[in-house]
């Protein structure tokens, strides 16, 4: 391994500018004549639209235009979408309501635009729609995805009786019946995975321009998908047709999904720019408003049921959800709490038999996307508290329960679709164990007790599915969109080398992970790589950063690309060297004539590849840049065992991490720096998850969470030191054997963290989030007194 | 329009603004210096931190106006040279204490601060605790945390300037 190469902790390249407060987020960016957009938002969850009078706003000094939904719909600009069908069990197909960027006929959440007013300068906007009078019939709403199925619930979308989207199902109903039938033992379940905003520290944002000259636009937007974004505002909002289209992602600060999707802001930002003659319109959200516009995570609501034998072998498990998608379906909302979710209920173990009801509904707040993990915290959490509260109740030790129902074989096939390739969950429990010094917890156990504490250990051994994902495997599950990667390699003349890759960093390191891989593969300096990404007009076609892919297919992409790269320049070096092509081996950078001392440097090679001077035209074209779009062959599946330890003082009921343990397998680890960072992220999100975070709505569809004064994010000082391990079994299905790593910590997280306070507190009654308030209430309720001070 | 006039990493500037304008906004719409960030509206994130008259202050919870006569340091003021960085700014980037990069000027200057009233010797809970003014999404703060102890350290033994190699 060089100093440089895979599995080195190189030191990132991009730091400099982030350090230096130069780097080049979307609100940095000041476009000549640059104008502002302020949207007005319903106030009311659901509410008809009865008329809008722009006259006051329109006369205030700076107001440029005052637009609504009923011109967006006067210039035939078309709805946002989900792009994942998913039918019922009776073969229906989802009932998708229309979504249009400005609402026209009625708002369905508190946030839901209703105009927006474009203004010289930020002041003038706010000033502006602040006198934009709206005139609401205001309808009764709901937010409780259980009540909005339930009789007499206010229907949202005509669509959609009784709120459902729809209604679908995966695995065996009648194996899993008969196995809970003659089950040893049942443990039954019933938890709300709780509401969360994703909060990246950047807010979203959004330039439209429109060049009146050459008829095209350009939009610059905290986006972890620019080809996707420009490919559904031309096909499907048809704001642009998409050659005439480029989008720009600079640098962009944390996305963890939220800024996937497609939402309204950047759509009327590129469509007012035209509107108002062709000067950029720039959108940047405030955070109170990003909590009413940026799309939730979870919401599930669950009763869950897991059979065992005799022996304490999981025999059947039956999961009924209650998925909440909010006001519309969001870009990929379908696919969440259906195949993201219900094909990992079989967690690491062998369950023969499973079956999942999902029922997703319409309420009134803010649409339920994808958020780190996307259905996998949510199957873990299910998995993972069920196996932990089976053991309580058979008088096992968790572990060794954990252990009895493993996985051990591979490939092995789950029946919720998943074949899980390669794993070895022994290895990261016992390593766990070890690291986080299990066997002394009941010391420590003591000796919180002699400080009048209570103390605590959970586990959580997850497992998820990334890499996303094989095109016609998705493609038949729903998808509307295929999930390769594209890389292009372009060597220069000079020998340096830029790569240009359809993933897209947020956060993620790729400028210095890729540059690694391309360094070691080419035996060049790290420094003459250069790691291109986020521009429609610089890069080919790629489908963008989330599902922990980057490594696992955007990765695979460059290699491909890299091997076309070697072929050709074998070539050259062919004709430079005057010796036949099987004849030339390429190592360290070097091209050398095997058996012999007639060598060429790459720099040599690269520039005799673009003068052409010793091949003909006809033999070999000149220049050297390969491309490649890498279609997965299968998912991913990293997995691994966390151990969270808790100390809860009862008097409170605040609960302190004290000690986290994380022994996870990604398979090949390209930069370990970077792999622990993406883990300690994970966890610290899952903590909040489990400790502190909750998007709360009162009955009238309030979001009462509407700020970071309410809504508890997580500081330094909620969070432990991390003890972070790996093991390897390299992923079978990838060039490189990675597995991914992005998502890891906020999947096993909250498990861990309830896990571990329901075994301080000695109850099950523990809601997420566990507040002080709550875990106080539970231990008044539970049995279990403090110990003798 | 009222004008208000204060030093800016060491420059005198001039600025006329509306009265409404946050220090946050003169810094990064009047004088372009887009290092200082936005990230909420509740002065919880601490995005926005900079040093006004050698102490950390959310610039977007401090009127414009009332930085009249002030000096004021940003993250773009911190590095000595354009070619050497700051110890604490080497510390963030050694430790890996940043990935997205949008909350560091502000945990930065922060960070800072921090020695400057702690000292250089700063244990765990100390800096986890005088954090609580700054929100990180993507580290989970436990490279924050060692890369404030080694920055700390660093300012410390006279470790000025670092070479700012890429």
């Amino acid at each position: 391994m060089s100093a440089t190469g895979i599995g080195a902790a190189v030191r990132r390249k991009e730091d400099f500018r982030f350090i230096t407060g130069k780097g080049q987020y979307t609100d940095d960016v000041s476009r000549p004549g640059e104008t502002r957009a302020v949207f007005v938002r319903s106030p009311h969850a659901h509410a008809r639209i009865r008329s809008i009078d722009a006259t006051a706003a329109k006369s205030l000094p700076g107001v440029l235009a005052v637009l609504t939904g009923a011109e967006l719909a006067a210039d035939k600009i078309g709805n946002l979408i989900c792009g994942w069908m998913i039918h019922s069990k009776d073969g229906s197909p989802m009932k998708m309501a229309p979504h249009p960027a400005i609402a026209a006929g009625k708002a369905c959440h508190v946030g839901d635009p209703v105009a927006v007013v474009v203004a010289e300068t930020l002041a003038q906007a706010r000033d502006g729609a602040e006198k934009v009078a709206v005139d609401y019939e205001v309808l009764p709403a709901v937010a409780d995805p259980v009540k909005a199925q339930a009789k007499g619930a206010p229907q949202i979308h005509e669509v959609a009786p009784n709120n459902t989207i729809y209604q679908w199902h995966l695995g065996d109903a009648k194996a899993v019946d008969a196995a809970i039938q003659s089950a040893k033992h049942v443990t039954r379940f019933d938890v709300v995975n709780n509401r969360l905003v994703p909060n990246a520290v950047e807010p979203r944002a959004a330039i439209g321009e429109y060049d009146t000259g050459s008829d095209s636009y350009v939009l610059w937007n905290t986006t972890q998908n620019p080809h996707v974004a420009r490919l559904v505002i031309s096909a499907f909002v048809g704001v642009a047709p998409e050659h005439k289209l480029r989008v720009i992602a600079p640098d962009v600060g944390g996305g963890f999904g939220s800024k996937i999707f497609i939402y309204p802001e950047e759509v009327v930002c590129l469509w007012a720019s035209k509107k108002i003659g062709g000067r950029p319109v720039k959108w940047v959200s405030e955070r109170s408003e990003a909590f009413l516009a940026d799309a939730h995570g979870r919401d599930h609501v669950t009763h869950a049921e897991m059979a065992f034998d005799a022996d304490g072998k999981i025999t059947g498990l039956k999961v009924k959800t209650v998925a909440n998608l909010g006001g519309y379906m969001s870009t990929f909302s379908s696919s969440i709490p259906t195949y993201l979710y219900a094909t990992l209920l079989s967690g690491q173990y062998e369950i023969p038999a499973i079956y999942c009801e999902v029922d997703a509904v319409y309420t009134n707040t803010v649409p339920v996307d994808a958020y780190r993990g996307a259905g996998r915290p949510e199957a873990t959490f299910v998995v993972e508290r069920l196996v932990e509260v089976a053991a309580r109740e058979l008088g096992a030790d968790p572990a060794d329960l954990r252990k009895k129902n493993f996985i051990k074989k591979f490939p092995h096939q789950t029946p919720v679709i998943m074949n899980y390739d390669a794993g070895d969950y022994q290895a990261s429990l016992k390593k766990a164990i070890e690291v986080a010094n299990v066997k002394e917890f009941g010391k420590r156990k003591r000796e919180s007790a002699r400080n009048g504490k209570l103390r605590g250990l959970g586990y959580s051994a997850y497992i998820e599915a990334c890499g996303i994902a094989p095109s016609a495997a998705v493609g038949s599950l729903g998808a509307g969109v295929g999930l390769w990667e594209s890389a292009e390699i372009r060597v220069n003349p000079t020998g340096s080398v830029e790569v240009l890759t359809g993933s897209h960093q947020h956060g993620q390191g790729h400028e210095t992970t890729f540059a690694q891989v391309v360094s070691e593969r080419l035996g060049i300096p790290i420094e003459n790589v250069s790691v291109i990404h986020g521009d429609t007009d610089k890069v080919q076609f790629g489908m963008g950063t989330y599902g922990s892919r980057s490594g696992a297919v955007g990765l695979s992409a460059v290699v491909k690309a890299l091997e076309k790269v070697e072929a050709k320049a074998k070539k050259v070096a062919s004709h430079l060297l005057e010796a036949a092509e099987n004849d030339i081996v390429f190592k360290d950078g070097k091209f050398t004539v095997a058996g012999t001392d007639k060598s060429a440097a790459w720099g040599d090679v690269t520039l005799h590849a673009y003068i052409a001077h010793k091949f003909s035209g006809q033999e070999l074209e000149p220049g050297l840049k390969e491309g490649a779009f890498y279609d997965p062959v299968n998912f991913t599946f990293p997995a691994g065992c966390h151990i969270c330890e808790v100390e809860i003082d009862p008097d409170t009921g605040v609960v302190a991490v004290v000690g986290w343990t994380a022994v996870d397998d990604f398979g090949t680890v390209i930069n370990p720096m970077i792999v622990e960072g993406q883990v300690h992220g994970g966890i610290a999100q899952g903590v909040g998850q489990a400790l502190l975070e909750g998007a709360i709505y009162d009955t009238d569809g309030q979001l009462v969470t509407g700020s970071f004064m309410d809504y508890c994010m997580p500081r330094a000082d909620n969070l432990p030191t991390y003890k972070v391990e790996m093991t390897v079994t390299k992923c079978p299905s990838n060039p490189l054997g990675i597995k991914g790593c992005g998502e890891a910590g906020a999947i096993a997280a909250p498990a861990a963290v309830i896990n571990a306070i329901t075994d301080a507190i000695g109850s099950e009654d523990v809601p997420m989030p566990a507040t002080p308030q709550a875990v106080w209430a539970a231990i008044q309720k539970s049995n279990t007194g403090r110990e003798a001070a | 329009m009222p004008a208000v006039s204060l030093t800016v990493n060491g420059k005198p500037v001039t600025v006329d603004v509306d009265p409404r304008t946050l220090l946050v906004q003169l810094l990064r719409e009047n004088l372009r210096l887009t290092g200082t960030h936005v990230g909420c509206d509740t002065s919880q994130c601490g995005a926005c931190v900079v040093h006004v008259n050698g102490k950390a202050i959310k610039s977007c919870t401090m009127l414009a106006l009332t930085a009249d006569g002030a000096n004021v340091l940003t993250i773009e003021g911190l590095a000595p040279s354009a070619t050497e960085l700051h110890p604490m700014q080497a510390a963030f980037r050694e430790h890996h204490g940043l990935q997205c990069g949008f909350c560091t000027p502000g945990m930065i200057m922060t960070a800072v601060d921090m020695v400057n009233r702690r000292g250089n010797d700063l244990d765990d809970k100390t800096i986890r605790k005088e954090l609580e003014g700054n929100l990180c999404r993507c580290t989970g703060y436990h490279n924050i945390v060692k890369a404030i102890a080694a920055g700390a350290k660093s300012m410390g033994s006279g470790g000025g300037a670092q070479q700012a190699a890429e």
